[in-house]
């Protein structure tokens, strides 16, 4: 690479990496600002003392929290969750992914398909409609409502389908002169093959459905069969319409239940931390694959 | 060629995807005939009666329609802006440096917070912008006066256009440090030889090979016009920040599900919904056609 000596030069490269560092801490500082909160001294923390370190370093949050009997149930059901979406998400769009790589020539009625799930992804009849087309299907108090309600994740379908698309030719070809089936090619030719693909949605999928809470919060009408994060929106995130004038907001540092809150919240993203340097490596391909070009 | 025979196996593929596409993408649409229906419950959609287009005309005489439609297109025009340059200016910034461990630390690190839930980040918002919070301190340190962020409907989009950036830049940026490597490194090299500063390769070389990028994301962007983040307001909003911070879609959820108008909250649903679909088609077509986008 080119080296730089003129002053100017070192100037601008020293100011734009302490920018960056910067503009790095400040990712970070809000997890740990939230993480030295739960660990800190209810007085204290109510008082504002605590900034980047515990002050009065407890534990105490978390003990509460693990009598909790909620938030656990809570827990469970966000993990039966993402495991039903995400191995529901898996086969239905590799099935549908298959059939729909081929052309209009191949197999006659793909452009229709297409143009449905198209329309499908691009318009929808808005909440209301979606509450009562989903309570007449009985998915209220369903487990299956937070895991299917979404609908079916077309971009996913797309993103897999371009990918067998792309896929050589010459593969199928000669699995088709060897006698093999159409179920035969899907898992052993288009599968292995497909897996980075695979990966991203996968990986998508899971984070989209530990997050997802509004559903759960239209769709469930006891808080006990709340997933982990619309627990979390009922309990820690809640901001008091009733409370909002001045005086009370300065009181309410006191009232609220800060430090258990933070806790909350951290744990409840803990998961997500713990998976994140595995799921680092496909997701920067996923947003790449995201379109064909040419 | 793929035999005939094959085509009824494909079929049966399809089954599953197309069974949870009609019940949960489909289905629902059919609902929306509640926008021109005076809903009662007791008796069903099916059976209620017509309305024609009385949800609607009920929809422009409130004052609040034209309130939401405004702040859901100042919110999400502000989002659009800066999830644009903010991703551009930091993906250019990183590329100056050649440490690779450095960017790469830097990459993990403001990837992460798009993967945390708005509930945890609303939350985390709540805790540091609230009013004994260290923003508060900060400021009161430097003299001023504390504010009221989330009770504040001045500072409040500014809040909510500001978290959403904060949430998103890095990931935004992904697609510019994935156009950045495809540059032909000759062309730097040769650009040095005849005596470019670093500050000219940035403005000559860098940044006209990633502006179609960009221009190709704005264009996108511009079907998301009336979605201004349901998820992210309504984890932060509260009734002291209405004039400026509630959207079509949280209006319409309080409409629908809190007050039970549900044919009116439908219309109004409806409406975004029909105006985004033409929007998004004109953004797509565009990309089309300028660009040669297609996504399939």
């Amino acid at each position: 690479m080119i080296a730089e000596r003129t002053l100017t030069a070192r100037l601008f490269n020293g100011l734009n990496l302490i920018l960056l560092i910067v503009i790095t801490l400040l990712c970070l500082i809000p997890v740990w600002y939230t993480l030295s909160i739960s660990l800190s001294d209810k007085a204290a923390a109510a008082a504002g003392q605590v900034f980047l370190w515990p002050k009065g370093l407890t534990l105490g949050s978390y003990h509460t929290i693990m009598e909790d009997t909620q938030f656990f149930r809570s827990f469970g059901i966000s993990v039966q969750r993402v495991i039903y979406g995400a191995a529901i998400a898996f086969f239905v769009i590799l099935l549908m992914a298959y059939p729909l790589s081929k052309t209009s020539k191949e197999f006659k009625p793909r452009n229709i398909i297409m143009w449905a799930l198209i329309f499908a992804m691009l318009f929808n009849g808005g909440l209301v409609p979606w509450f009562l087309t989903m309570k007449s299907l009985g998915m209220i108090n369903n487990i299956w409502g937070l895991v299917l309600g979404g609908g079916l994740p077309v971009f996913n379908v797309i993103l897999v389908m371009n990918y067998l698309r792309n896929m050589p030719k010459e593969l199928e070809e000669s699995a088709l002169m060897d006698g093999a089936g159409p179920w035969r090619i899907l898992f052993s030719i288009c599968l292995p093959l497909s897996v980075p693909v695979l990966a991203t949605i996968l990986v998508f999928t899971i984070v989209y459905h530990w997050n997802e809470f509004f559903q759960a919060l239209v769709l469930m009408n006891k808080s006990e069969m709340y997933p982990l994060q619309s627990y979390i929106k009922q309990v820690a995130v809640v901001i008091d319409p009733t409370k909002m004038d001045e005086e009370a907001v300065k009181r309410m540092s006191d009232l609220s239940n800060q430090t258990l809150n933070a806790a909350k919240i951290f744990i409840s993203m803990l998961p997500l931390l713990v998976i994140y340097p595995f799921l680092q490596k496909y997701f920067v391909k996923g947003i790449t694959l995201g379109s064909v070009k040419g | 060629m793929i035999p005939r025979s094959f085509a009824k196996h494909f079929y049966i593929m399809l089954i599953p995807g197309l069974i949870w596409l009609i019940f949960f993408n489909l289905y629902p649409m059919y609902g929306v005939i509640t926008a021109f229906k005076e809903f009662n419950p007791g008796i069903g959609l099916w059976k209620s009666p017509w309305v024609g287009l009385e949800n609607f005309e009920y929809m422009f005489e409130l004052d609040d329609s034209k309130i939401i439609f405004r702040n859901t297109v100042a919110i999400a025009f502000a989002k659009m802006v800066g999830n644009l340059i903010v991703p551009l200016v930091f993906a250019l910034m990183l590329n100056e440096v050649k440490n690779r461990l450095f960017t790469r630390t830097v990459q993990t690190i403001v990837y992460l917070p798009h993967f945390l839930s708005w509930v945890i980040v609303g939350g985390m918002m709540l805790d540091i912008f609230s009013y004994s919070g260290p923003v508060n301190q900060i400021l009161s340190g430097l003299g001023a006066e504390p504010v009221l962020f989330f009770a504040s409907a001045d500072v409040f989009p500014a809040l909510i256009v500001g978290s959403d950036i904060w949430k998103e830049f890095g990931f935004n940026a992904i697609i510019f440090f994935a156009a950045l490597t495809s540059i032909n490194p000759e062309m730097y090299e040769a650009a040095a030889i005849d005596g470019a500063s670093q500050w000219q390769r940035l403005l000559k070389i860098t940044l006209p090979s990633i502006l179609p990028v960009a221009a190709l994301l704005a264009t996108l962007s511009l079907g998301n016009i009336l979605n201004a983040g349901f998820d992210q307001i309504f984890t932060m909003y509260n009734p002291s920040v209405y004039s400026t911070g509630d959207i079509v879609d949280t209006w319409v959820y309080r409409a629908g599900l809190i007050d039970f108008q549900y044919g009116l909250a439908s219309a109004v649903g409806l409406l975004k919904s029909v105006v985004g679909l033409i929007l998004i088609t004109v953004s797509y077509a565009l990309a089309y056609r300028f660009a040669n986008y297609r996504i399939f």
